[in-house]
């Protein structure tokens, strides 16, 4: 997919300025692009590294794990197949709190293994479960209260403010993540009424 | 004065006394998580030279104009900034393509016009949905992902509009 767009893109522009005139142009975009790309690096790189030690240290405080007995109830109520199932909401929170908390690449390795453990409950192992679903809403609404590397971009074109724009992005992060676990509620009900009979899961428990 | 100020200090504030209550290695573990963060940051250059140079190409050569200029009688009918669409559209496929264009849109306008503001929580408000679908349900072989591009992709839509419709209640109409 990528391949198709990276190189759409500089195909269609080296065309495109060609077509109209700007090819001095686009031939000095390619060194600025590239000098371009170093400078947001540099940056950002201050404020990524530290805020991931600042992370590191919540995590080995055990504050995260705090965190996560925290959300640990509403859970519940979000993923109602797997309320015993200690195996599948512990990562399915650690997840939630790394995303929250703005580390997107920790929060991957536990999402897959929640999904690796609701996969051993799953009756047709290629049809993904209301439980599947709503992990993955919960994941491509990126609900996260400090969004670091956008901060760190902001302050490269001197906002006078950074930050400004949080309580902005947590409203509109919450109405993504709403719409979705209701759409999710919605039609996981109507699509899986026939099946919930045999694959009464945790009903037992 | 903004409650977005107030939450990096309160996190560190939280996550420092946490610490220094349970008594755990501060220090080490800051160093250890900051040299993490260098090699993330830095995994990410090759991607992030690739696509900033395609984009700023094509912003140079005047195809991202054109096509701003093309969509612009639909999106001014939605009263959605027409200089949005190409992260509307790149957001959910590519993370890297999507930091490229925002890069560009802060660079034109300006982080604190209306436009960067809106641009801004589109960023911090959504996900590269179906590369985040792919990795996911490719993780445990599922093919039959039900609904959830569908609902993942109609909770970004909704993003999008809440993005625009906060933006201009916390910060004023223009």
């Amino acid at each position: 997919m990528l391949d198709l767009i990276w190189s759409a893109m500089m195909i269609i522009s080296i065309i495109c300025a060609g077509i109209t005139g700007k090819i001095d142009l686009l031939s000095n975009a390619v060194l600025e692009g590239a000098e371009e790309s170093i400078k947001i690096v540099i940056a950002t790189l201050g404020v990524m590294t530290f805020w991931s030690g600042i992370m590191r240290i919540a995590e080995d405080s055990g504050l995260t794990n705090a965190i996560v007995k925290f959300l640990t109830p509403i859970l519940k109520f979000i993923f109602p197949d797997y309320i015993n199932e200690k195996k599948i909401i512990h990562p399915i929170c650690m997840n939630i709190v790394a995303n929250l908390l703005g580390l997107g690449n920790a929060a991957t390795p536990f999402g897959l293994c929640a999904m690796k453990e609701m996969q051993k409950y799953n009756n047709s192992r290629d049809t993904a479960t209301n439980g599947m679903i709503t992990l993955l809403v919960i994941n491509t609404a990126c609900l996260q209260l400090i969004p670091t590397f956008l901060a760190a971009l902001r302050k490269n074109y001197n906002s006078s403010n950074p930050f400004e724009i949080l309580p902005a992005l947590w409203l509109s992060s919450l109405t993504a993540l709403t719409v979705g676990i209701a759409l999710v509620k919605i039609l996981g009900t109507r699509k899986q009424k026939s099946k919930t009979k045999s694959n009464a899961l945790c009903k037992n428990f | 004065m903004n409650i977005g100020s107030w939450a990096v200090p309160s996190v560190i504030f939280l996550i420092l006394s946490f610490s220094l209550l349970k008594k755990t290695d501060i220090f080490e573990s800051f160093v250890g998580g900051a040299e993490k963060g260098i090699a993330t940051t830095v995994s990410i250059i090759p991607s992030l030279v690739a696509l900033i140079t395609a984009v700023t190409m094509l912003k140079a050569s005047g195809a991202l104009e054109i096509l701003t200029n093309f969509i612009s009688p639909l999106t001014n009918f939605l009263k959605f900034p027409a200089e949005l669409v190409p992260l509307a559209v790149l957001k959910p496929i590519s993370g890297s393509a999507s930091i490229a264009v925002f890069d560009n849109i802060l660079k034109s306008h300006g982080p604190d016009s209306e436009i960067g503001r809106i641009a801004s929580v589109i960023v911090g408000s959504t996900e590269t949905t179906l590369y985040t679908i792919a990795i996911y349900f490719g993780s445990v072989g599922i093919k039959n992902i039900r609904h959830t591009a569908t609902v993942a992709l109609v909770a970004d839509a909704f993003a999008l509009v809440a993005s625009v419709v906060t933006v201009r209640i916390i910060f004023g109409c223009p």
